[in-house]
Order: structure tokens, then sequence, then C-alpha cells
């Protein structure tokens, strides 16, 4: 029987009983024929692929990243923290060295969930990686991570979540924000001031094909990773770059996923987004299953696979060429763009709308960030919705200086409880989570 | 009167069944170099004196295709394998010839591009010029759309014989797995074949004339005309054998160990819900994995003949036999050794046994009773730690609803069903290291000549339906038929139920023995842009595995 070169571990979870609605693209049938080719090609008879059933993430792993409105219980379902408990059981069995990578083919998906949590956006309620990732850090301590998030919308919930965490490097390739939902994902969004330059955007052209997918890659993802160092390397596998997706309009192929796996080598690969149910996840996921297995990939291809309609103009090519030259040096000079930026501030606000397209939900946020010397700083969120339920929350992050701490804290017990529906502390030192709120 | 009887690689177990009592029993050794003879001496002892015309049916459990393998007697096959686009192909190399042809059938059953029928003939001249007979046509998804397979056939019956489809013996997804089924089933039809024929002349000679089932992996049996058509299911089912022989002094609906130890090895095997479990998909035969259905049974070796030594300050029993007993002129101490010193058991030399025990005992610095007793313990614990670690194996097999995740079965055993030479003397050792009763059958000897012959006709049906598509298709069945776009899920159930039921007719089933059920059903609304196209309904229905009557009815354990 074929034996894989690396041990992988494989989550496959397609919830065949669980959809945002019959006929939503998040429905029962997405992984279907995912199921059917993985079936098929007898992946699971492969020696040294081990499949995992998933977990069921906990509150707390919720609470880790997430200020749910009004709560964890009310917002999120069985599904959902089966999903992230899909992702932790294939981190904790790379992490456990059972296995030497992990795929975690789970659904919802997650990377459209922000920090503040009022409703579903873009499919998603809670960050699966997110989850998975801070559940590692409680388990086994400070870990240096990178994301790369290759689905093709723009993974606006993670950058959110690690926007001012300097341990975590996010890097997002997707099309465009200016064609393609949320609409952001701009070079200049590029990290809170407790980690500028470490949030890394890559808006690419519509029509762009593997060519120039993997030129991004070896021309700038993989430099920046190498020069980053992490220690755990995720790969945010959204599928929807593909040239049969319904929601988007690139022209990545199977092969073209599974190469780019190969060249990334991520340890953990997570499943996001990709609704080309019929067309592309069949063979996407079977083109990242064998490259992350250290199998042969060559002969999987699309049955309607065409090369040369499928080749990228020059003109994609050489807009992309300037872009990754620009990416890059901002990258190199994010220490000085960083001096220039905090020059002089004490505190750093980002105000935004975040809109819920899912569930049709507007929210307006305050973020307020120190800028502090000795840690990456603590923030507050103040928030309200078109819903109604306005919150304040306060983050003391991990790396949290005493001063901060004692910011973090004074700022959870001042908040004034008359005006909020809830205030949160997310005490990340020691892994605590708490909330005040009127008896109602 | 029913005659069932298992030939195992030692001996040949028969049995003669009326009215639920053993009425006559017969063991004779296994003659290696003539099994069909060892099995008509054997028939022939047993029905001396019998009135053949009385005999209802006779069942036989063999190792002939088994060993043809082990021996490497089987035939070459040559190969014709169409797998589209996926994983490299080199592993599915296992014929004497292996030819790959263009082609390719999707997911959905639809054709993505179509043979091409010079390379066929192309591939008849390989096969010729090797004077390779015997084929095994196999396409990835052709469980979906079996058209490619069909017209490759029908292109060379002419001029090679046998010629297994792949899609024809298991409709489940598992492309490499159908290779391996295919090939193997080509592989041992002519042996097959020619036993079968003799069986049947011997049977006219003694003017019976009463159907012969064979008996299969899964526990249950076929005729021996499908069996003909189908020699890969009849592949091991020497364990299935036992298994179905230990329950049939056994009334339970609960969960539950099955434990055979013999002399040299002991099968793990278990109950859920009072049935026996199967494998996911299928046995693996001389280390492929294949899509033959069969009970679940896991070999370890240690049994009442293995080997005890002492090795540094451990205590150590099998994996080896080397030999009989001690007691019984062997020459190696062993677990049964163990046993007669502690009066558990009645057989051979004491003295002997005592010396064994001894022998043991001056290098653990234990008196000859304590070292029989560490060596049985070692036996239970070795048993334990198997049975434990497969259970966690089973208990985390995938699963892929939310339902079945927070709320789906796990194997909970409530007791042990204990059957072979050991079980007795073990029985009180066993209870104790996994907490729960061990039970066994005061009459076991011929436990698996008893299964054979009570075991059911037993069939598997896979259906997919594409209400998109209008399509309707039975792998297993050959059936692939066109249906109306408003085919419901409820409709489907039903035809799955009445064709199950068919299936087991033609493979030799009696009207009163067909239980048919549905193990599996899932369908999913197929939406194409914001409107639902059809249904994608996938059934599989059995009948129930199982025995046509429980022996004599034991008390009820736990029900």
């Amino acid at each position: 029987m074929l034996a894989a070169k690396r041990r992988l571990g494989l989550v496959f979870f397609p919830a065949f009983d669980w959809a945002i609605s019959p006929s939503h693209p998040e429905r029962e049938e997405r992984l279907l024929y995912t199921q059917d080719q993985i079936f098929e090609e007898g992946i699971l008879d492969i020696e040294n692929i081990k499949s995992y059933n998933p977990l069921v993430a906990s509150k707390k792993d919720v609470e880790r990243v997430h200020f749910c409105v009004p709560d964890v219980e009310e917002r999120v379902t069985q599904s959902h923290l089966i999903s992230a408990g899909g992702a932790i059981k294939a981190a904790q069995a790379v992490m456990g060295k059972e296995v030497d990578k992990a795929f975690a083919l789970v659904r919802p998906p997650g990377h459209h969930a922000q920090r503040v949590v009022y409703g579903d956006r873009g499919f998603c309620i809670i960050n699966v990686e997110a989850i998975m990732l801070e559940n590692l850090r409680a388990t086994y301590g400070p870990l240096q991570a990178a994301i790369v998030d290759t689905d093709c919308h723009h993974g606006d919930g993670t950058q959110d979540i690690y926007w001012n965490d300097p341990n975590t490097l996010y890097i997002s390739f997707h099309q465009d924000g200016r064609t393609l939902y949320p609409g952001t994902g701009f070079l200049d969004e590029f990290g809170g001031p407790g980690a500028l330059g470490y949030n890394i955007n890559i808006p690419l052209p519509p029509g762009t094909g593997d060519e120039g997918i993997l030129y991004v890659l070896d021309n700038l993802v993989l430099p920046i990773l190498d020069e980053y160092k992490a220690d755990l390397l995720i790969n945010s596998a959204g599928q929807d770059n593909h040239y049969t997706d319904p929601l988007t309009n690139m022209n990545f192929t199977a092969r073209g996923y599974a190469e780019l796996n190969h060249r990334l080598s991520p340890d953990i690969a997570v499943l996001e987004g990709g609704y080309s149910i019929e067309g592309a996840l069949p063979y996407v996921n079977l083109g990242i299953i064998l490259a992350m297995a250290g199998l042969d990939y060559s002969q999987v291809r699309e049955p309607d696979y065409d090369e040369k309609k499928l080749r990228q103009s020059p003109k994609i090519t050489e807009y992309i060429k300037k872009l990754c030259e620009n990416i890059y040096d901002r990258w190199r000079q994010r220490e000085q763009i960083a001096r220039e930026m905090l020059k002089g501030k004490d505190y750093v606000i980002r105000q935004r709308r975040v809109y819920y397209d899912t569930d049709g939900i507007m929210e307006y946020q305050t973020q307020r960030f120190k800028v502090c010397k000795k840690c990456s700083g603590v923030n507050t969120i103040e928030s309200n919705s078109d819903r109604g339920m306005p919150i304040f929350a306060v983050t003391i992050p991990s790396d949290a200086c005493p001063s901060c701490v004692d910011e973090g804290h004074k700022a959870f017990k001042n908040a004034d409880v008359q005006k909020y529906f809830k205030i949160y502390l997310q005490d990340r030192p020691n892994d605590r989570y708490s909330a005040r709120h009127l008896t109602y | 009167m029913i005659v069932g009887l298992d030939m195992g690689g030692t001996h040949v177990d028969a049995v003669l069944i009326h009215q639920g009592e053993i009425i006559e029993a017969t063991k004779r050794p296994t003659d290696r170099s003539n099994m069909l003879q060892s099995i008509l001496d054997t028939l022939e002892s047993l029905l001396s004196g019998q009135d053949p015309s009385r005999i209802e049916r006779i069942n036989l459990s063999t190792t002939i295709s088994t060993n043809a393998i082990v021996e490497n007697k089987t035939d070459p096959v040559g190969m014709i394998i169409q797998c589209g686009p996926g994983l490299e192909k080199d592993f599915l190399r296992c014929g004497r010839e292996n030819i790959f042809i263009s082609g390719y059938i999707d997911h959905r059953g639809r054709e993505v591009s179509s043979i091409d029928i010079a390379e066929i003939e192309e591939t008849a001249r390989v096969f010729k010029d090797r004077n390779i007979s015997a084929l095994a046509v196999v396409g990835k998804f052709s469980v979906r759309n079996n058209a490619h397979e069909l017209k490759i056939k029908e292109m060379l019956e002419n001029e090679f014989f046998p010629i297994t489809l792949g899609h024809s013996l298991s409709g489940k997804l598992n492309f490499p797995r159908r290779v391996f089924t295919a090939y193997y089933n080509s592989a041992v039809y002519n042996i097959f074949y020619k036993f079968c024929e003799s069986i049947h002349q011997a049977m006219q000679r003694q003017n019976i004339k009463a159907p012969v089932h064979v008996l299969k992996a899964d526990g249950g049996t076929m005729s021996m005309k499908a069996g003909q058509q189908f020699p890969v299911y009849t592949i091991l089912s020497g364990p299935a054998a036992s298994v179905m022989g230990g329950q049939a002094f056994l009334k339970t609906s609960q969960d539950a160990v099955f434990l055979d130890i013999g002399g040299t090895t002991t099968d793990i095997s278990f109950l859920a819900d009072g049935v026996p479990l199967l494998e996911p998909l299928g046995i693996k035969i001389a280390g492929y994995p294949t899509l033959v259905r069969a009970l679940y049974s896991v070999s370890i070796g240690v049994g009442g003949d293995s080997k005890v030594t002492v090795e540094g300050e451990r205590l150590v029993v099998g994996p080896e036999r080397l030999g009989r007993p001690k007691a019984l002129g062997g020459m190696c101490p062993t677990p049964t050794d163990a046993m007669i010193v502690l009066g558990l058991m009645n057989i051979g030399d004491k003295r002997k046994a005592l010396s064994a025990m001894k022998e043991i005992g001056e290098q653990l610095e234990l008196s000859p009773e304590a070292a029989a007793e560490k060596v049985l313990d070692e036996m239970a614990d070795m048993i334990k730690g198997k049975v434990d670690e497969l259970l966690r194996d089973i208990n985390s097999q995938p699963v892929y609803t939310v339902r079945e995740l927070l709320y789906g079965k796990k194997i909970k055993p409530r007791f042990i069903q204990a059957i072979g030479g050991p079980a007795k003397a073990l029985s009180p050792i066993l209870a104790k290291k996994f907490s729960i009763p061990c039970r066994y059958p005061e009459l076991f000897e011929a436990a698996n000549a008893v299964g054979a012959a009570l075991a059911r006709t037993t069939s598997e049906i896979t259906m997919y339906v594409d209400t998109a598509q209008r399509t309707l298709s039975v792998p297993e069945m050959g059936l692939h038929e066109t249906i109306s776009s408003a085919y419901s899920f409820e409709e489907s159930r039903k035809r799955a139920l009445a064709l199950v039921r068919e299936q087991s007719r033609l493979l030799g089933a009696r009207e009163d023995e067909i239980e048919a059920e549905i193990v599996e059903e899932s369908s999913f609304n197929m939406v194409r842009g914001f409107y639902t196209s059809g249904k994608n309904i996938r059934i599989r229905a059995q009948t129930k595995p199982g025995l046509i009557y429980q022996l004599w009815s034991d008390e009820d354990v736990g029900s």
C-alpha cells in the first residue's frame, strides 16, 4: 500500500447535518463531493495518514479570542464549537508530535469573525484558527506564529484579532477589496501600535492565476517568513481563488493550490471558504492533502482544466510584480514607519464600521490601543450595533507590562455599568475572562 | 438436518444439527495436499448412516482461496485500470500485467472522457502474448457509472475468462481497494470454481440434493453458485465461522468482547448491541486492503500453547508456539501447563506440567504454583491490553455529522464471551482483569462448525440516486437506470429494501430468513445557483447478519 513521506493528521468533518440555510453556500452539501473524492482515492488507507475526530471547543476557548454579545451560549452553536475543536484537534496532533503536519477540513469557516461578535459575517461566527492558536498558547506556552491566509476574501476577522500582536504575523492574499467582500485588506492596514508591520495584505487583481499567486509566494511571502522565523506556520486554506468559484473572479487551479501548499509547507492547514463544491473543492482538497503528506500531486487535475484559458495576462503579471516590490519595501521599513506613525502618541484610536452581511447587522466600534514601550499595550473596544446592546471590552495582552495590567483592570472596574449592556475583561496573562452587567 | 463444516489449517470440523441440537460432530486432520479429499472424508464420516434426503442444507467454510493466495498458487491476472486524475497510480500494480487506460468518470457518474477502443484492443494483445486469461477491469468512480467497465468486458469476453468488474464487488467508494478486490477475485476464480465443481459432483455421487452454501468473511453465507462468481468473499471465512459459532451459544442485545482462545493465537472480535461488529470497509488480504465485507477480528500471538520464557526478570508469553505443551509431550513450558498445574484443566501428564512451571518459577524465584498464576495473569494482561487498544480505535472511527459526534454509539462491553480450549480455565482471570463477567459455553469445541451451519445468507447493496441527472444505481446488482426527477427519499428507501431482498434471494437466501434493514441513509439537496436542482440520495441496505436460530437457549444475557 501507498505510504506517505510525512505523517499527516486529517480532521475531516463535513458536518452533513448543519447549514446556515437550505440554499446557502454554507450548507450540508458543501463537502459531500470532497468526501466522495477522499473516499474514492482511498486517502484514509494510506500509511502515515491518520484521521482524527474533532473535539468540541470550550466556552473558554472562545472567550480567549472573542467578546460574544450577549454571550457565547447565545451566539455560538455546537457546530461552530466542533469546527474550532476540529482545528484544535489537528493542532494538538502536530504539537504532540503524533504527526508532522495536520489539515483540518472543517466547516463552518471562521476568518471573518472579529474580536467582537454580534452575529454571523461572511458565514463566520467564531474564528477557528485564532481559537486554535490561542488554545495552543494556553497549553504549550508562548509561540511565535505566522498565519498565511490563502482564501480569496480578505481575512478581516483574523486581521482584527491579531492586529496588535507582534507574536502573530498575519499575511493575507486575496482578491482586491475594491472588487470583493469584505472590501478591506489594503496595504495601509499594517497593524496596531504594538505590532506595526506584522499585518500584511496582498490585494490581487481579479484574474490572477497560478503564475501570479506562486510569484507572490516565492517573491514576497516566503522571504518575509524566512525573516520572521515562526515556531508554527498556519495556512488558512480557503479555496475560493479557484477558477470555478461562483463568488469570486480568480483563476487559481487545484494543482496551483497543491504547489502553493508544498512550497509554503505549513504545519497546520485549516479549511476556510471555497464554494465551488463540485468543480474545485474535491480536487483542491485532494491536492492539499497530497502535498502535505509529501505525496505526488502532479496527477491532480479538474475535469474541465484548460491551461490556455487559465493563462494569466501579462498586464496582471506586471502589476503583481510591482505590488510585491512595494509591499516588501514596506515590510523592510516597518520599524521606521512605526516610529513616524507613533511619534508623540500615547494612544492610537481606530474607528470602524463592521457589517455582518449574513445577519444584516451594522456595528460601530472604537478601538483604543495604548502605545507602550514595554509591551504590546492594553487596549479597549467600545462598540454598539444597530440592534442595540452597546458594550465595552478590555484586553490585557499576554505580554502586558505591570502598568498596562493595572490600567486594564482599572478600565474594566471604572466602566459605567449604566451605559453599557455588558462590560468585558480579557485577562490574557491569567487566562481569565469576566464580564459585568446590570441584572436583567 | 443442517450440515456445517469448517476447514481450518489443522482440522476439519463438521456438525450435523437437527432441531436445535447437535446430533453428530466430527473432527479430522486437514490434509493440506488434498483439501477437497479432507472435506469429503469428513462429510462421509459425519453422514454415515444418515438419510441423505433429510439434509436441508450444507454450509461450508473453506480455506481454499486463502491457501491458494498464501501458497502462491493463484492464476496470473491482467489488470485493466482506469485511473483518471488523482493519486499517482504505481501502487495499484497488483496483477501480472497492469495496463492503465484513458477515459474517466467523475464523482457523480458523468463521463468526462471516453475509453479509447484502440487502447483496449492493444491491451488484449499484450495479455494474449503473455498467456494471461483472467482479467479484472476497474475504473475510478465506476460504482457511480459502470458503463466503461461493461463496455470493456463486452469487447473482451470472447477471448478472456474470467473477467471481474470492479463495480460488481461492492458499491463502496474506494478505488484502490476496488482494484485489489477485483484482482483477488480473478486470481482465485478458477481454483475455487474447480473446488465447487468437485464438491457438486461428490454430492451427486452420495445422492445429496440439498443446496450447498459457502461461508463468507462477514459471517453470512451465499450459494455455491454465487460463490463461484465472487470467490473473493470466501477468503478468511474461518474467523467468521468461530464468531458466529460463539453467538450460537449466546443470546444478547448488549455490547460484548468475543474471544476465541486457541493454541497459537487469540482472535478478538466485538458485539455491538448483540450484533457482530464488521470491518468498516473490508479486510486486508496479504497486506492489501480490500472491500471484502468481513467481521471485525484481530489476532494476537498468545494462546494455550504459546512459548513461555523468562527474559531478564520479565515473563514473556508468545508470540511463537513451539509445538505442544510439556504436559502433552512438548519441549517448552506453555500456559496450558500452567492451567494443568493449577488444576484448571485435566489433561496430559501433570508431573511434566509441574516441571515446566518449576523451570519458570526458578528464574522468577517463585513456587511452581505462583509461576503458573503469573503466566495466566500475563496472558490475561496481554489480551486486556489489546482489547483496550482496539476499543479506543473502534470508538474513534471517523464520524461526519454533528449528531454522531455528540451522541454517536460507543462500544462499551458488558461481558466477555470466550471460546476455545483454554476459555474455561482463563475465564475467572479475564473477568477480574476486565471487571466484567466472562462467560464460556460448556460445549464449544465445534463452535466454528456450528457457526458455519447456522449462518444466514447475507447481502448488502449501495444505492445512489441523483434526481438532477435522473439516475439510480446499485453497483452490486449491475443496476443503472433512469428515474423521474421527482423520485423521493421514501421511494428510494422502499426500493433499497426491495432490492436487498432480491439480492439475498439471488445469493441463495430462503424467503423466511431475509431480514432487510437500512444501515446508512442520507439525502442532500443539490443547489446550483439559487435553485435546488435535485436530490443526491445515498442508501446502504443489508440483510441483518445473524444465525438461522440460536442453538439452545442459554440464559438471555442481560437483555
